[in-house]
């Protein structure tokens, strides 16, 4: 008895469902999908007047865009990555202990990607980061110790896996894909070093420390090889004037590292402080300093800077956001400048198949 | 006792019977709910792909030349030098510009009294006006960009919404986009002294809100413009502001976190910070980055900066 309303029960229960499922099967069948809740509704419809405008022509495959467009689905990134193949940059950071979470922390995170090897130079080992223990004290005093122990350490372990040796601080902000632009045009076999070029104290002048440099392959080597026969020596802890006068003993030149139109591109301040006029004081060291004439406005800096010095942890971002993301669209920069020779043919065997870009109306 | 066979077809009629409640509830709930959807926060999404792709080739050349942007700055009372570094950086890039300086330390009476003013100098002139305070940065061809596909013979009223309530306004720190409709319908209504112009009313209410209270009697309402991840393309605060909050906020996605690819507008800027986003903006770049964009904007005429 009890078995057989149980079994009722089943059937009931079965049917029920089987009959749920037909209806509503039956139902989308027949009248299709219907989805009554469009969370973006405008109601505005922009098609409304568009549809009478339009002839029957449309424009057949001319236009490279994605139907999910959004301001980078449409980048084009062969020549920067080109480039980052060609031009091989080991950048090594110096930092300390202290300065991991506050500053070289933020390095990592925006710009160090970029480099084709990074290394993180500090005083002591540290597997998690993780940074190179040079081995060294630190303080402003032991700069230079740093700065000659770490370029040891790059050429005993990686000189060949780059062609050129970027040195930063850790609250200088470089762009990658500029430096290599500038450093495209020069082979690494040649003994030349490029930064912001300082003139007193060196005839040929020196690299300001704070603004960062790069050292050639050749250059690289010599350095390392003057403090094993003594050429240079530790000769004071200023590390950039020291690096400088090493340099010129050894016969590696000071590279002009001005852009086309004579725009510095390594800076020793943040932006503002080069594009406000007035903002360095007229008696500021700065002045006098400069190699090439300083100018402070527009005429500054570059459009394609490398780097830009005492950037403090939210101007890194800033920085990342307005080089990498944020862009006026369609915009046609008035700096165009062409990359060199042997590049370009490179580059133009490879993208046969470019698009050609489209050109509508302008004011 | 029952048999299976009566029980089965007992139980197919409770399926279909309670399957047809059930249909005719839920159509109700989400009718319901859609339209409680769409008055709580409107999101204006930009122009997509399909939408472009429809275009034919000389009718974007039109829109492009159609959209004419007057940008419209509401000059603070106490400070009147806000004109020279405005006029020096991002609103050259503007079809037109006007600092409207403050007769009134009433910020209603000030807004409404620089709409009738501008809308009765340039009139249909311009198919988009864009209001912004004086510490305020835009990028206009972002703005453009945004507008490509919408009409302004239709009434967008838009830029970053807030909510009063149960009123959604346009924030005047984000920058207030009318199109060429909406400033129609809204300075008919101001010169018939309808009720936006009752003190009564809309006693001690702040300005921006006042100018979303008379627009929606003119029904048009407010849209949050965003870019296609959601993320605000009108920001009322500084980049470094937005920066800091990420950092909190999305510490292992700061930069994407923070701000869109596209954004129009930033405020709360010092004139230093103004030249340094038009290099940040117009000029600073990684070389190698090439956009296939579907529109030329060419930079202004002998202007340096960028």
């Amino acid at each position: 008895m009890a078995s057989k309303s149980w079994l009722n029960f089943l059937t009931f229960l079965c049917g029920s469902a089987i009959g749920f499922f037909l209806c509503s099967q039956l139902f989308s069948i027949l009248l299709g999908e219907q989805d009554d809740t469009q969370p973006n509704i405008l109601h505005n419809d922009p098609h409304a007047r568009h549809s009478d405008d339009i002839g029957q022509n449309h424009l057949e495959g001319q236009m490279n865009f994605n139907a999910d467009s959004s301001q980078h689905k449409d980048e084009n990134t062969d020549i920067a990555e080109n480039l980052y193949q060609k031009v091989k940059i080991l950048c090594w950071v110096m930092t300390g202990p202290q300065n991991l979470e506050k500053k070289a922390k933020h390095v990592k995170a925006t710009w160090a990607q970029r480099c084709n090897k990074v290394l993180f130079m500090s005083s002591e080992e540290n597997k998690d980061f993780p940074t190179v223990g040079l081995k060294t004290k630190e303080g402003r005093d032991q700069l230079y110790w740093k700065t000659i122990k770490a370029f040891q350490y790059v050429h005993d372990h990686y000189l060949e896996d780059a062609d050129w040796f970027m040195k930063a601080d850790d609250d200088t902000y470089v762009i990658l894909d500029n430096l290599r632009w500038l450093l495209s045009k020069y082979d690494p076999e040649r003994p030349i070093y490029f930064g912001r070029r300082f003139k007193p104290y060196v005839k040929q002048g020196y690299m300001s420390g704070g603004a960062g440099y790069v050292l050639s392959k050749e250059a690289l080597r010599r350095f390392v090889d003057a403090f094993k026969t003594e050429k240079c020596t530790h000769s004071s802890s200023i590390e950039d004037l020291a690096l400088g006068k090493c340099m010129e003993i050894i016969n590696v030149e000071a590279g002009d590292s001005r852009d086309t139109t004579g725009k510095e591109t390594f800076h020793p301040f943040v932006p503002e402080h080069h594009l406000i006029k007035g903002f360095l004081p007229r008696t500021f060291w700065y002045w006098n300093y400069n190699y090439y004439p300083a100018i402070e406005g527009p005429g500054c800096c570059s459009d394609l800077a490398i780097s830009f010095h005492y950037v403090d942890s939210t101007t890194m971002y800033e920085l990342e956001y307005l080089v990498y993301h944020l862009r006026p669209y369609g915009y046609l920069y008035r700096y165009q400048p062409a990359l060199p020779e042997n590049i370009l043919k490179k580059i133009s065997q490879l993208n046969k198949d470019e698009d050609p870009k489209v050109k509508l109306g302008n004011r | 006792m029952a048999s299976p066979g009566a029980s089965f077809i007992k139980g197919t009629l409770v399926g279909i019977v309670s399957w047809a409640l059930l249909t005719t509830l839920s159509h109700i709930h989400i009718r319901h709910e859609g339209l409680l959807q769409n008055h709580r926060h409107r999101h204006l999404p930009p122009p997509g792909g399909k939408e472009f792709l429809n275009l034919l080739d000389a009718t974007r050349s039109q829109l492009n030349r159609s959209i004419r942007v007057l940008c419209v700055i509401l000059g603070e009372w106490e400070d009147q030098s806000d004109w020279a570094v405005l006029k020096k950086t991002w609103t050259k890039h503007c079809d037109g510009a006007e600092l409207v300086r403050a007769k009134s330390d009433d910020r209603w009476i000030q807004m409404r009294d620089t709409y009738k003013y501008v809308f009765g100098k340039y009139g249909y002139n311009y198919s988009w006006y864009f209001v912004t305070l004086p510490t305020t940065f835009a990028v206009i061809e972002n703005l453009k960009y945004f507008l490509l596909t919408r009409d302004a013979w239709q009434p967008f009223y838009l830029g970053h919404t807030a909510l009063s309530g149960d009123l959604e306004y346009v924030t005047a720190e984000g920058g207030i986009v009318l199109s060429i409709e909406s400033m129609k319908r809204f300075i008919q209504r101001l010169l018939n002294d309808q009720s936006c112009s009752d003190p009564n009313l809309i006693w001690n209410l702040a300005y921006d809100r006042q100018l979303a209270l008379c627009l929606k009697n003119a029904g048009i309402l407010a849209e949050n413009a965003e870019d296609f991840e959601g993320k605000n393309v009108f920001n009322t605060k500084p980049i470094a502001y937005l920066i800091q909050e990420a950092m909190l906020g999305y510490p292992q996605q700061i930069v994407k976190g923070c701000c869109s690819d596209m954004a129009i507008t930033f405020n709360g800027l010092t004139p230093e910070k103004m030249e340094v986003m038009m290099y940040g903006v117009y000029r600073l770049r990684a070389f190698g980055h090439h956009f296939n964009d579907s529109l030329v904007f060419l930079p202004p005429h002998g202007s340096k900066n960028d």
